[in-house]
């Protein structure tokens, strides 16, 4: 396909979409950053976790702290953000056929991300501020440190804002008929939710510069636990929001996967929007200045509906993937299609493997640690930072990853160089992610404490505690060999990739249909048979983790 | 033509701006407001 061009567009070569060009330059630059921002978070994540790995102890005290800051801001907040916004700005154009709102917005907010990240990383490396991501008062960090924070909050609302606006042009002008596309709808959730987690970094951070700089008193450190997590946890959600629209994304890329239900898929992604928000009281299940009713209604009622959306996601992506499959003629027994799925395909495997690592080990383990009941027994245990590495990484920054195969070859016309690593990279990840998840968990369920430069001192953890902590530190360096991997191949296919422009994409591999392949003959109710049986073992799964853990907390406080 | 009017959840769906309020209040009175008044209502500690 010749390549038609305008001085505002251009036509991809691959899939005959327009791609505003504006919109193009900010997701480069926005995706160049996420990678930076991901390389130096895992340089910290290697040092910190041969740290915790009792035997080595690499860090001295003060630089464990820290690193551990350092760490979370730039794998949590900035690698995060700044690739949700790249998100952001695909979703909104090319899929709607639309132009981005406005360039001089979109410079205003990249230069706020960046001048704010960039300071907040100074700032720690400085070691003036050595508070954690949470800087929960009254620790107190230099003034820059709020002033970064506020920035890149600040920065990423005027994305957001140039995404609505976006939005609102496209509609007006009719470049689309009828719904936005799923992919847009699940970005447009994530900018909601953005939208609620920037207002309570600013309700918060704001305060806090102003102490920090001396000028107002000394904010209430619950009341600032309280609204910080309303920033902390819910920047998590947008996360998912995005990761849940780069499934069905890729699901469709490499299969041809069509959602089986779009209205229930929507429906989805609005208990999303109203109710995933309320999980941030997980984090303040032990306070004592909020009450139990508090506590309980949004960490479980109306949290669950977030988790039924979850759980429905969780269904529907493999699901379509199966009826896509099917379509195609693969229909041998429950998992015949599985085997012949495009496992050669990194985006698709990182997919995957995003899935199963968020749903069976973050999912699962999140809900029950959020339940007030058995909170208890694991707050402020390694168990919750084994939680969120099997929901950030293994599912989100996986996701993120696979999309990157993609966008690499459609935004940056470069094909990847060293396919092969590619291949085997999420795999690596995966694997090691699973590793640091598992070993965090079980050091966790045997009482190690998160946030801990030594538990040595404490004389209480024996052989076991140190085996899975080691387990833990040798996931931690095969998933940063796997990312220095990604990283390289990334930089490596922007200097050196092969251009694609006036041809379509490297086909990195997607599932073809067989000779005489007939939908008809697809039961469009029992087709999805395989992913059922995967969601009964899910369940059983689910089901003996929750009341392994009412027993574990029954040994606690044994009923006499 | 038809004029038969979707049903009131493709329209709630199709509409950004409604999601966008309701996805901002609804966190908004059940987490932090709550949360907010709770705090308030923390009588401060007795010495003894």
């Amino acid at each position: 396909m010749a390549t038609n061009s305008t001085s505002e567009t251009r036509t991809c070569d691959t899939t005959g979409l327009p791609v505003c060009l504006t919109a193009q330059l900010f997701i480069k630059l926005s995706a160049v950053c996420a990678v930076v921002f991901l390389l130096l978070g895992g340089v910290a994540a290697i040092l910190l976790a041969l740290t915790r790995w009792q035997t080595i102890h690499l860090l001295p005290v003060d630089w464990f702290y820290r690193i551990l800051t350092f760490h979370g801001l730039n794998m949590l907040i900035f690698w995060i953000l700044f690739f949700e916004v790249a998100v952001l700005y695909f979703a909104c154009t090319v899929p709607l056929k639309a132009k981005l709102f406005s360039r001089k917005v979109a410079w205003v907010g990249f230069i706020m991300m960046l001048v704010g990240a960039v300071m907040v990383d100074y700032i720690i490396l400085k070691g003036k501020a050595d508070v954690l991501m949470t800087s929960y008062l009254p620790l107190l960090a230099h003034p820059a440190f709020y002033l970064g924070i506020i920035l890149v909050a600040v920065g990423t609302l005027i994305g957001v804002f140039n995404f609505f606006a976006t939005l609102y042009v496209a509609k007006r002008d009719k470049t689309y008929e009828g719904s936005v596309p799923l992919v847009t709808f699940g970005a447009t959730a994530a900018a909601i939710i953005a939208v609620v987690t920037l207002l309570h970094g600013a309700i918060v951070m704001i305060p806090t510069f102003t102490f920090a700089m001396g000028w107002t008193p000394e904010p209430d450190p619950m009341w600032y636990r309280t609204i910080w997590w309303g920033l902390g946890h819910q920047s998590q959600q947008v996360n998912v929001c995005a990761m849940v629209a780069i499934w069905y994304l890729v699901g469709y890329l490499a299969t041809g996967a069509k959602p089986i239900n779009e209205t229930v898929c929507r429906g989805a992604f609005v208990l999303y929007i109203l109710f995933i928000n309320l999980a941030s009281a997980h984090h303040l299940l032990v306070d004592p200045a909020v009450g139990a009713t508090w506590k309980i209604w949004n960490t479980s009622y109306a949290m669950y509906l977030a988790v039924l959306a979850s759980m429905i996601h969780g269904f529907t992506v493999p699901a379509s993937v199966e009826m896509a499959m099917r379509y195609k003629g693969y229909t041998k027994g429950l998992f015949g299609w599985v085997t012949k799925l495009p496992w050669r395909n990194p985006a698709f495997s990182a997919a995957v493997l995003s899935v199963v690592i968020f749903g069976f080990i973050g999912g699962i383990t999140g809900v029950t640690l959020g339940t007030q009941q058995i909170n208890i027994i694991a707050h402020n245990t390694l168990r919750i930072t084994g939680h969120f590495h099997a929901t950030v990484v293994g599912g989100t920054s996986l996701a993120f990853m696979g999309l990157t195969y993609y966008v690499i070859p459609l935004i940056f016309q470069r094909d990847f160089i060293g396919k092969g690593w590619a291949r085997i990279q999420p795999w690596l990840f995966g694997g090691g992610i699973l590793m640091v998840s598992l070993g965090m968990s079980f050091a966790g369920s045997l009482g190690v404490p998160r946030r801990d430069y030594d538990i040595e001192p404490a004389g209480v953890y024996g052989a076991s505690s140190h085996l899975f902590l080691g387990i833990m530190g040798v996931g931690a360096i095969i998933a940063v060999l796997a990312l220095l991997i990604f990283v390289l191949l990334c930089v490596g296919t922007l200097l050196f990739g092969k251009k694609n422009a006036g041809r379509p994409i490297y086909d990195w591999g997607t599932a073809v249909a067989l000779p005489g392949a007939d939908e008809s003959k697809v039961d469009a109710h029992w087709g999805m048979k395989g992913t059922i049986a995967l969601t009964a073992v899910f369940l059983m799964c689910f089901a003996v983790y929750y009341f392994a853990n009412w027993k574990a907390l029954a040994d606690v406080w044994p009923v006499q | 033509m038809s004029t038969k009017k979707e049903p009131f959840l493709k329209r709630l769906m199709d509409n950004p701006w409604l999601l966008l309020v309701l996805g901002v209040v609804i966190p908004f009175l059940s987490y932090t407001v709550w949360g907010w008044i709770e705090i308030l209502l923390v009588k401060p500690a007795q010495l003894p």
